[in-house]
């Protein structure tokens, strides 16, 4: 399909909007009507046609307009991008897979033509045709990681593996749920994990850091993960919080479902093959209480969800305050019917709200 | 399905060396382009030897960023149980084979100012790969590379030819030794040092550096064990409800996986750690001879690791 382009806002007057098509297209991340940690982790070879697990890089109607967002970003804090120096080669791995993978994905928005180390990359959404050589960092304008990150939705965290371990040693973030690259740059998989509650005494970290170690190249993988966000933000960075936190104290019950959004990360997983690195794109899926509530089946599960969620976790996740608000809207939209399991809207299946 | 992808391929050269080592060439049976890898990546190659499914690791030797083939160099190993015999007696030109996508356990660790290769016999054919590698990246290394007899050194002339300053060979018929101690005191800063050879060269090398304080994490090593035959014993898979036999001239997971049971894999050398299993009952004496396990974990006799380890007693039980 050729997708129509959103043009719209992520701060200052928020116009991002989720089409009807981007709704029923959400990660709804919760299977059962509870939530807790868990690796759920599964392979990530595509899934149903025209879900978010279908392409390896998804693009979606905000692609453009969240790439506007990212320029604006970085061009206030040169730092949500860096790289060791020794991630240069990976670097490129990820520039070739990105590139690979849209040009066969959507062809119709982005082609690649490649004669030996001459490469030609068309992308038509952000309107670039660019010729350079391939390992050769003086034909691009920034480093291959920059180069191909200001131009794929989502964070990417490139961690090299040395010793066993994964080390955040590069890394483009700029729609991160609260966490900072520059100040984890350098760090170990326990180190940049040490702020999670719970998950460590559950072994959770042991188990995630084995699985993270043996994937191979042609085997990516892929979870889900998600926390709240007032206001349609992608950058919920801690280099922000000053801007945005305060935000979280402006829900009204009048305007819950409109400003408070779920706030969905598909995180993968791809071995790079040229490095050995490790490359850990966590896309950012925003929707807005009220669109959700459009889903019968997630009305009701979120509601229980929000509900029964451990008080650790509703703090680490920074909803803690607005909880009671949030339960006061979620329970208008749940009936106390049973729910189908899976993540799936089940749209033809699931009854109508009963209340 | 256990283990790496899977890649179709066909057997488009074959090249004796000398009188232990062939060169195999492979390229994909549909013609297209092979995944690039990391200079240390081995591949498991699968060979179908009359009613066994033989899985070998062997180190990828060529450039890791052709596409076009990828080679390997095997070692005839007659008292082995097979896989080098197969390897050199039995695949022709032209076979079809299938091999796994490239898994690296032992790659270059990109922060180093320099890289130290010591290299062992045919221990030498990850370096290979690592070496074209540093070519594109412009790094630096040096290799150390001690053979038998100048018959038996592969690759040594070619390499003295390409990088006459960076290649130092010894030859033990005419008594050259490395000056391991000397070596390693003369390395500056920031250097790597990464060993791949027989048993008693890789202890040598990792204890003598560990010795001249040099930290662990720029010592690297990489030893695939191949299983040794053993006396036979009896094993009971309780997840699957089965009793397996294994023969003298299998290994536990080969048997496992005979019966049809899925068990994880990717260095079938005892190194990489994927097929730790855990014990739940055994009446008996463990035969460990992985690198995996700690000295702690052998000991407690909670976990093994089938691809290389075996057992002697009366009963085993595993949770597969």
């Amino acid at each position: 399909m050729t997708i129509q382009f959103n043009d719209e806002s992520f701060r200052d007057d928020y116009t991002f909007r989720n089409s009807e098509w981007a709704i029923k297209r959400f990660p709804f991340p919760f299977h059962e009507d509870s939530y807790m940690y868990s690796v759920n982790m599964e392979q990530h070879r595509g899934g149903p046609e025209g879900s978010v697990y279908e392409k390896r890089f998804d693009v979606d109607e905000h692609y453009v307009s969240e790439m506007k967002d990212r320029a604006i970003v970085l061009d206030q804090d040169p730092l949500r991008c860096q790289s060791l120096p020794h991630m240069t080669l990976a670097g490129w791995d990820l520039l070739e897979l990105i590139m690979v993978s849209k040009s066969e994905d959507y062809p119709d928005l982005f082609e690649l033509h490649r004669n030996g180390n001459q490469w030609r990359w068309i992308n038509k959404p952000l309107g670039i045709d660019h010729s350079f050589t391939f390992m050769d960092e003086t034909t691009l304008p920034y480093g291959p990681m920059e180069y191909i990150t200001r131009q794929a939705q989502g964070d990417y965290a490139v961690l090299d593996q040395r010793d066993d371990m994964l080390w955040m040693d590069a890394g483009m973030v700029t729609t991160q749920a609260d966490w900072s690259l520059d100040f984890d740059i350098g760090m170990n998989f326990f180190e940049w994990h040490a702020p999670v509650p719970l998950a460590h005494e559950m072994g959770v970290f042991q188990r995630a850091l084995k699985f993270l170690l043996n994937i191979q190249q042609g085997a990516p993988a892929r979870r889900l993960n998600w926390t709240m966000t007032v206001n349609p933000l992608l950058d919920t960075s801690p280099e922000n919080y000053s801007k945005w936190g305060i935000q979280k104290t402006t829900l009204t019950p009048e305007n819950i479902g409109r400003k408070q959004h779920l706030r969905v990360e598909l995180q993968t997983f791809f071995r790079l093959p040229r490095s050995n690195a490790l490359v850990f794109p966590i896309r950012c899926y925003l929707c807005a209480f009220e669109d959700l509530m459009t889903v019968p089946k997630w009305g009701r599960r979120l509601h229980r969800v929000v509900r029964d969620l451990p008080v650790e976790l509703a703090t680490y996740k920074g909803f803690i305050n607005n909880r009671p608000l949030m339960l006061e809207y979620l329970s208008q939209f749940d009936d106390g019917l049973p729910t189908s399991p899976g993540v799936w809207p089940d749209l033809e299946t699931e009854p109508p709200l009963t209340k | 399905m256990s283990g790496a992808e899977k890649i179709q391929v066909k057997v488009t050269e074959i090249t004796p060396l000398n009188e232990l080592v062939t060169r195999f060439r492979f390229e994909r049976v549909d013609g297209g382009q092979l995944p690039t890898f990391s200079g240390g990546a081995h591949t498991v190659v699968e060979m179908q030897d009359g009613g066994i499914t033989r899985l070998n690791p062997y180190s990828l030797m060529s450039d890791p960023f052709e596409q076009s083939s990828y080679t390997i160099s095997v070692r005839r190993d007659d008292q082995g149980r097979g896989g080098s015999l197969f390897m050199h007696r039995q695949v022709k030109l032209g076979d079809e084979m299938t091999i796994s996508y490239p898994v690296n356990l032992f790659s270059l660790d990109l922060r180093a100012r320099k890289h130290l290769f010591l290299a062992g016999g045919i221990g030498i054919t990850p370096f290979l790969a690592q070496i074209k590698q540093l070519d594109v990246l412009h790094g630096q290394w040096e290799l150390h590379y001690a053979c038998r007899n100048q018959a038996l050194a592969s690759y040594a002339d070619e390499l003295a030819e390409r990088h006459p300053h960076e290649t130092h060979i010894y030859y033990d018929d005419q008594k050259q030794a490395i000056d391991l101690k000397g070596l390693l005191n003369g390395q500056p800063l920031g250097t790597h040092v990464y060993v791949c050879g027989p048993k008693g060269m890789i202890d040598w090398v990792c204890n003598t550096a560990q010795a001249q304080g040099w930290p662990a994490d720029c010592i690297h090593y990489e030893e695939f064990l191949a299983p040794q035959p053993g006396k036979p014993f009896e094993v009971h898979l309780k997840a699957s409800g089965k009793t397996v036999y294994v023969g003298e001239h299998e290994s536990l997971l080969e048997a496992i996986e005979r019966e049809g049971v899925d068990a994880p894999y990717l260095c079938r050398g005892g190194a990489c750690g994927q097929c730790e299993t855990v014990v739940l009952d055994h009446e008996g004496n463990f035969v460990h001879r992985d690198h995996w396990l700690t000295d702690e974990e052998k000991a407690a006799g909670k976990k093994i690791m089938p691809c290389v380890s075996r057992f002697e007693g009366k009963s085993l039980v595993l949770d597969r």
